[in-house]
């Protein structure tokens, strides 16, 4: 890789309704932490989409979740960078969106980047709104998965795609299966917020390897999010055992 | 006869609250009076001149500023002023008073409900920006109903924030607005037109819509800082009024500004609202200077990114120990991830403390923005550690159930 690694928060004047800019920010400390020269691209969707290493999504209400498809279908880098081996984080609206089609407001199905083989349909229940817990699945060597879900999609997973994770707790995808999110190759989808780098740091250094092509990644001081991730797990942990009692 | 059933059952059940310890009763009364009586705000408004003030920011402080701007005519105006803001807490309120003035704070989603129940005379609209994610009450849908609710509200005076594409778009379809110049900092969740779904560009001095030409009002009345100044309200009518408050901050200012337009809706002088306003020091506990523990502390709320942002400003000039808590109670929405939307690189070489139910999530915000900080659990050792005996009056920040769990530690 020549020049600085570039992260780029895609268009957060649209999916940036959920706090999910953090996982955008934590990819760029985490790297520059470990002395690497970086760039934290905020891009905006009245501007062409910017070549970057690795994208982020986040979460939206309708409406400007629509306009953030139409938008990278109709620019086309991110299909593009992906092909040519970018890495996506893709969360919640974000996620729908880089699948084959997700639901408008009014549950009229709209085109995705399609990314990810997957298909989101709405939910006929009440939204799925809570902790998650989920074993992972879809990456080797990641620890339990611990995150806050908001959603009201129901997200089926194509052959060839696997989930990022099994809930142990909350909703996920809900599609009849336990699967959280997706993943095919170097795309990363989630319902998890948090945002789901500042309580899965070992994600956010699978993410940087890969743009990385599998540099080493010396250990930070993570203790911080240790804690959190201690404190979480702890709570849903007593919450199953009160229901069991 | 049944409405005066109701009127007396909810303030038995709120004397009796009261007098249990169990709080201030105002939910618990006035849920009893409207199980007896469902119509009972639309009774208990009748007669009565009713302001409301609702937005996602400053409720409390602005429903106060307008109390006590409409009770310099003389006249005595009841208010909702311990905070509960849904039907119970209006119906509370009204049945423990004869005062033929109301200003009465209403939660965002429940206006459509209160404005219909009251008849209201006028509403203020502040601001809408996110807040309490796990509710899913998004802006865009807020506004919306707000829009339906206020255009079958033809004799109500709506006084809104021309600076807020979503205020606007939700007051635009009333049949008389006084638009107010009021400002607006946080301007993330407005990006996106809804009337079109195009894009707003924020420029000085206003905004619009390329897609649809949606943009900015003429406003009969803005707020103006000349530069060193004194902030000043100017109207369009050529008037100009000073904004000089006891309480602190921008924000306030805009706040006074809008229950002064809401005032003279109402009946009463801009310049005597404002002047009467000067003389409020505290809202519910914000701004003051109080004991915790054997610390000295100004306690101030913050409970999303906008109102956030405003705070920042005011606190980043100090060098105060300061003191953050966090709750994700339900009052507070179970998902602190808006964290992450509030700027707190701007509080990097301050001597911060984090506290809280959550102060792990903050803690790890803190990490990445480059704040050097401790962490305490119990928020009241917080208070006494950040002022580290030095006798310095300590800047806490907690979002809503961290202040009032802070407001109420024994001195």
């Amino acid at each position: 890789m020549s020049g600085p690694l570039r992260v780029a928060v895609v268009y957060p004047d649209l999916l940036g309704t959920y706090g999910d800019g953090g996982n955008g920010l934590i990819l760029a400390r985490r790297a520059e932490w470990r002395g690497l020269d970086v760039e934290l691209l905020q891009a905006v969707s009245d501007r062409p989409l910017p070549e970057a290493d690795i994208y982020c999504l986040g979460g939206g209400e309708d409406g400007p979740q629509v306009r953030a498809a139409r938008t990278l279908v109709d620019d086309g880098t991110l299909a593009r960078r992906v092909q040519g081996g970018a890495v996506v984080l893709a969360v919640c609206a974000g996620f729908q969106v880089v699948g084959r089609s997700f639901p408008g407001a009014d549950g009229e199905p709209h085109e995705g980047v399609g990314l990810l083989d997957i298909e989101t349909l709405k939910g006929a229940g009440p939204r799925a709104v809570g902790e998650v817990v989920a074993e992972p699945e879809g990456i080797e060597g990641l620890p339990v998965l611990t995150g806050f879900e908001n959603h009201g999609g129901h997200t089926m997973l194509g052959e060839g795609t696997v989930a990022l994770g099994r809930v142990t707790a909350g909703i996920g995808n809900g599609d009849g299966g336990r699967g959280e999110g997706a993943v095919a190759g170097h795309v990363v989808g989630t319902y998890l917020h948090g945002p789901v780098l500042a309580r899965n740091p070992a994600l956010a250094d699978v993410l940087l390897a890969w743009a990385l092509q599998g540099a080493w990644l010396e250990p930070l001081d993570d203790s911080a999010s240790e804690g959190l991730r201690e404190e979480r797990l702890g709570t849903m942990r007593r919450k199953r055992l009160r229901r069991r009692t | 006869m049944r409405q005066q059933l109701a009127s007396a059952a909810t303030r038995a059940v709120n004397a009796a609250s009261r007098r249990l310890g169990r709080g201030q009763g105002t939910v618990a009364g006035g849920r009893a009076g409207l199980r007896l009586d469902p119509k009972l705000l639309e009774h208990l408004s009748a007669g009565r001149q009713v302001a409301l003030v609702t937005g996602t920011n400053g409720k409390t402080t602005t429903t106060r500023l307008l109390t006590v701007a409409l009770g310099a005519t003389g006249d005595e105006v009841v208010s909702n002023e311990t905070g509960s803001n849904m039907p119970p807490g209006h119906v509370a309120a009204l049945a423990g008073s004869r005062a033929t003035r109301a200003v009465l704070e209403v939660d965002e989603v429940y206006l459509p409900r209160v404005l219909t129940a009251t008849a209201a005379a006028a509403v203020v609209l502040l601001n809408l920006s996110r807040d309490q994610l796990d509710r899913t009450n998004e802006v865009r849908m807020v506004a919306g109903r707000w829009r339906a609710a206020l255009a079958a509200a033809p004799h109500t005076h709506v006084v809104a924030n021309a600076d807020d594409p979503l205020v606007a778009w939700g007051a635009s379809v009333a049949r008389d607005v006084h638009w107010v110049g009021a400002g607006l900092r946080w301007q993330l969740d407005a990006v996106g037109c809804p009337a079109c779904e195009g894009r707003i560009e924020f420029g000085e001095g206003g905004w619009s819509c390329a897609g649809c030409g949606f943009a900015r009002p003429e406003t009969e009345a803005r707020l103006v800082h000349s530069a060193g100044g004194m902030p000043s309200g100017e109207w369009a009518d050529g008037r100009t009024y000073p904004v000089r408050l006891a309480l602190p901050g921008r924000f306030n200012q805009a706040n006074a500004l809008m229950a002064a337009v809401a005032a003279e809706a109402c009946g009463v002088d801009a310049l005597i609202a404002l002047q009467a306003m000067e003389q409020v020091e505290e809202v519910a506990g914000r701004f003051t200077v109080r004991p915790i523990g054997e610390a000295q502390a100004r306690l101030m709320l913050a409970k999303n990114p906008a109102g956030w942002d405003e705070l920042l400003d005011l606190v980043a000039g100090s060098d105060a120990p300061l003191v953050v808590s966090i709750n994700a109670r339900v009052a507070d929405g179970a998902d602190p991830s808006w964290l992450w939307d509030v700027p707190y690189e701007r509080l990097a070489g301050r001597t911060v403390v984090a506290t809280g139910d959550r102060y792990r999530d903050l803690s790890v915000r803190l990490h990445y923005a480059g704040v050097a900080h401790t962490t305490e659990a119990d928020p009241v050792q917080a208070v006494v550690r950040a002022a580290d005996g030095t006798g310095a009056v300590v800047d806490v920040i907690g979002n809503y159930t961290a202040f009032h769990d802070l407001l109420g530690a024994p001195r």
